[in-house]
């Protein structure tokens, strides 16, 4: 396959940026989308330009690192599928491909198509753990668990923290990934105690990073890769008022 | 290369007596270290995996000043996360005649009688509390409609001891430690750097003092100061380039604290494992893991002819293969990892291998299909199929998946006393990182439980022993200085060179050559052109790699260069301790010690001792640790 590629190219934080377009040839349809991008920068390595900078680690849709805006879409148009497990045979011959970084203010622009997700890390800070150190646990059976709850508290513990919720909702809200957490830890009686100081502390730190609020539009759970659905969302809002209303 | 023979380890500080009351003994003889005190003393983690996160979260619950460092945007993703399968504990939840003694005897059993007695019965009895620790943390384990835990059983076991969540268990419990260390980041006792790599060791009055690092973002060389350093940055597995580790994953932190003077221990242990998706072509970045548990249902086959082109579906029964059904009647499909492993290289070697390259197997569902029925099959295993059909593109419902084995774990790492703590003093090393657990070969779903082990556990016990002498005042001026100019100087070298081959060019033929000649099958022959390409490889690279940029900037270029001429090293030092050890032993296969049937076979006369490599300016010393079984009886594994 002969592909265009118009990559979003910023050296640093305080560059303007711009798109650049490249040529890429001889794509093999088996290729993963960062293996496509591997060999270009190969490259441009050899005549001597600056690759293109891209988080990525795992490469097996778990580690939450790798992220772009592919033709708009984050992560691209398969469906619960992260960049790196998104693969060139989606693509026709000849296509124009253009490739953004997450785009929202709490996310700033590190290089390239790098972000800053830390703010993510703040909101876990804020709340988002059970209080419970290392060797004060009891029995592991002490309290049973109904399968329901666990194996919907495992769903919504899912959640990878790549980011793309954050990038493709219009308002930048970052209410999917927040409410992931919440819900996780609501479902379940250890983490009941702490239930809502948690959603509190949580919900005011997303505000506080400066994420937009939720209105419903739905294009979160639409790009998650792993399917998070947005009725966490109104988990999260009901255990905030009800800790509001304290 | 050369090599001399230093000292034997006599002594790696077990305490002695009753093995089950070792522990307990160790834990009591500990110095205390009070309250008001920990708050004075700087402990520096490197790593952010189980063993890493679970280290600094408890060591700063503990009251300890706390740095952590990350390579990743956040300690989040570290390589832990990837793990699939489920964790080992001796809890006996099933009745089913497990104890902590029967989870002892596994490990060392399937560790080939290369691991240390004392360190795996700890490794058994501390399995139990992780699982408690988890659990009240909120880690969603999978569980029976009573309530209770569920469990299922994994190689290497007749129990059913191995605690899941789905296919993710590694990610729910790293999101377990992730959250712990995030809570002592806002309590103030841990402070996190993210997007930092680890460059070097500060060793000043003989003691690991600190660490030089690099801001990856601002390419800042950082030096940072402590009473203690942790050392949890995982394997090695990408020297061979192709592995199922991250991109990321490297061994600069634990090869400099070589180079520092700690030993490391069985370079050449390294577990491939037998069921990942085969490479599809040149362009190929890392290889995925396929669940062992698929060679439950699935039958393993190739074309009985050589150079066979027909499509799977178009070869009948009576010219297929079904090699280790007809190899290993008692255990067919499901023989241990290393076994299943070599067979497939062998028929592959044989020109029967399936798919591109010749480098496959079929993994066939079509008789469980037709015995279970298709929804049955995709009950148990869709999630799988799906995570299969996306990377290949074929839908193995209607054609046999193709797999080939890849490297997954090393065993190996530097060296450790019973207290976690290198032959450096102050340099604990802990989780993949360290080489103590696992003998020649791991088990399936003891990954996850010696991390945890380790960073929950162990390690916040036997620091505190050390630390109760410190604070250890000032750190010698001159010894930063040394290793900050090292660092510089290296990142300078790579810069300056400007060839015409990039860094992962260099990395790609250094893994191939790894992966022909000291890969799943060694011999004396291989190892030694390993030894003669090595040196030659690593001299084209110092002066023909191009480095583009700056180091003041995200240089992701000059990151994985830097990480490139450390797995040079290292290479070495695995072929040569490949070479040495003339025995087979779980993972490490030398053709020239099999019996008769082609399995592996051990020389405990002459091996059954931890290689433990002192880093030398005349080249490497070797340091062997006499290993003593007093518990479980050596015996030669049998699978047929």
């Amino acid at each position: 396959m002969n592909l265009t590629l118009k990559v979003w190219r910023q050296s640093g934080p305080s560059d303007k940026g711009r798109m650049v377009t490249y040529k890429v040839e001889d794509v093999s349809p088996d290729m993963s989308f960062l293996e496509m991008l591997d060999v270009l920068n190969e490259r441009l390595i050899l005549e001597g330009d600056d690759p293109i900078a891209f988080d990525h680690d795992c490469r097996e849709g778990i580690c939450g690192m790798c992220g772009m805006v592919i033709n708009g879409v984050a992560h691209g148009e398969q469906r619960a599928t992260t960049t790196c497990q998104l693969h060139m045979r989606h693509f026709e011959d000849g296509a124009t491909i253009t490739i953004e970084p997450w785009r929202a203010a709490p996310f700033p622009v590190v290089k390239d198509l790098v972000v800053d997700r830390s703010a993510f890390d703040r909101i876990i800070q804020a709340g988002g753990f059970v209080s419970v150190p290392a060797g004060s646990a009891p029995d592991a059976h002490s309290i049973p668990v109904r399968k329901e709850d666990a194996d919907a508290a495992f769903d919504a513990a899912t959640c990878i923290g790549c980011g793309a919720c954050v990038a493709a909702c219009p308002n930048g809200s970052a209410s999917l990934f927040t409410a992931a957490k919440i819900t996780h830890l609501s479902l379940l009686p250890q983490g009941q105690p702490e239930r809502l100081s948690r959603a509190k502390a949580m919900v005011d730190q997303m505000d506080a990073e400066g994420f937009g609020g939720c209105t419903n539009t739905g294009e979160c759970t639409a790009v998650c890769p792993k399917g998070i659905p947005l009725d966490a969302i109104a988990r999260m809002n009901a255990d905030y008022l009800k800790a509001n209303a304290k | 290369m050369k090599y001399t023979e230093g000292p034997e380890i006599r002594d790696a500080k077990a305490p002695s007596g009753p093995i089950e009351e070792r522990w307990e003994k160790r834990k009591f003889s500990a110095k205390l270290v009070n309250p008001a005190n920990k708050r004075k003393l700087n402990v520096i983690v490197v790593g952010t995996g189980l063993a890493g996160g679970s280290a600094a979260a408890t060591l700063g619950e503990l009251g300890y000043n706390v740095k952590s460092f990350c390579y990743q945007d956040s300690p989040r993703r570290a390589h832990s996360i990837a793990a699939q399968g489920g964790i080992n504990a001796a809890k006996n939840y099933r009745g089913d005649g497990d104890s902590i003694y029967r989870l002892f005897y596994d490990t060392v059993k399937g560790g080939d009688f290369r691991a240390r007695e004392s360190n795996v019965y700890r490794l058994a009895q501390v399995s139990v509390n992780i699982i408690d620790q988890a659990v009240a943390q909120g880690v969603p384990f999978a569980r029976e409609y009573g309530g209770l835990l569920d469990t299922r059983s994994f190689g290497g076991a007749q129990v059913s001891r191995t605690f899941y969540a789905r296919g993710q268990t590694g990610q729910q419990l790293l999101l377990g430690a992730y959250q712990a260390l995030e809570r002592q980041v806002a309590a103030g006792t841990v402070t996190m750097h993210t997007r930092h790599e680890m460059l070097d060791v500060i060793v000043s009055d003989g003691r690991a003092r600190g660490v030089i690092v690099r801001d990856m973002v601002t390419g800042e060389i950082e030096r940072h100061l402590a009473d203690a350093v942790v050392l949890a940055t995982g394997g090695y597995g990408n020297v061979f380039f192709l592995s199922t580790n991250a991109k990321g994953c490297n061994t600069t932190a634990i090869w400099r604290a070589h180079e520092r003077g700690a030993y490391f221990a069985n370079p050449c242990y390294t577990q491939i494992h037998p069921t990942c998706i085969p490479v599809s072509g040149e362009y190929q970045s890392k290889l995925t893991l396929m669940s062992e548990s698929l060679r439950n249902d699935g039958r393993v086959w190739v074309p009985l002819r050589k150079n066979d082109t027909r499509a799977p579906g178009d070869i009948p029964d009576d010219e297929r293969d079904y090699y280790l059904e007809r190899i290993y009647p008692a255990f067919g499909n499901l023989v241990p990892r290393d076994i299943a492993s070599r067979a497939a290289k062998n028929v592959c070697d044989e020109g029967r291998g399936v798919g591109p390259g010749g480098l496959g197997v079929y993994l066939d569902f079509r008789d469980a299909i037709n015995r279970l029925g298709r929804d049955a099959v995709e009950k148990k295993y869709g999630n799988l199929f799906e995570m299969y059909e996306r990377i290949t593109g074929e839908n193995p419902y209607d054609v046999p998946m193709r797999i080939y084995p890849a490297v997954h774990y090393t065993m190996g790492g530097l060296w450790v006393d019973y207290d976690l703590q290198s032959t450096i003093p102050g340099l604990f090393v802990i989780g993949e990182a360290n080489f103590s657990d696992h003998g020649a070969n791991r088990l399936g779903a003891s990954a996850l439980m010696q991390g945890l082990a380790d960073g929950y556990f162990v390690l916040p016990t036997t620091i505190g022993d050390y630390l109760a002498a410190g604070p250890f005042g000032e750190v010698d001026e001159a010894a930063i200085a040394e290793a900050e100019l090292k660092v510089r100087n290296k990142i300078d070298r790579l810069l300056s060179v400007n060839g015409t081959r990039t860094p992962d060019s260099f990395h790609r033929e250094l893994g191939k050559l790894m992966w022909d000649y000291c890969g799943m099958e060694r011999t004396e022959e291989s190892l030694r052109k390993a030894l003669e390409r090595i040196p030659e490889l690593r001299e084209e690279f110092w002066q023909n790699v191009k480095v583009t940029g700056t180091a003041e900037e995200l240089n992701q270029v000059l990151e994985r260069a830097g990480r490139v001429a450390d797995f040079f090293d290292l290479a070495e030092l695995m072929c040569l301790d490949a070479l040495v050890r003339t025995e087979s032993c779980g993972g490490h296969f030398r053709a020239e010690s099999q019996d008769a049937d082609g399995e592996a076979l051990r020389d405990d006369e002459n091996f059954a001792h931890v290689s433990a490599w002192e880093w030398g300016a005349d080249g490497p010393i070797l340091h062997k640790e006499p290993l003593e079984y007093e518990y479980v009886k050596m015996t030669q594994r049998s699978y047929k």
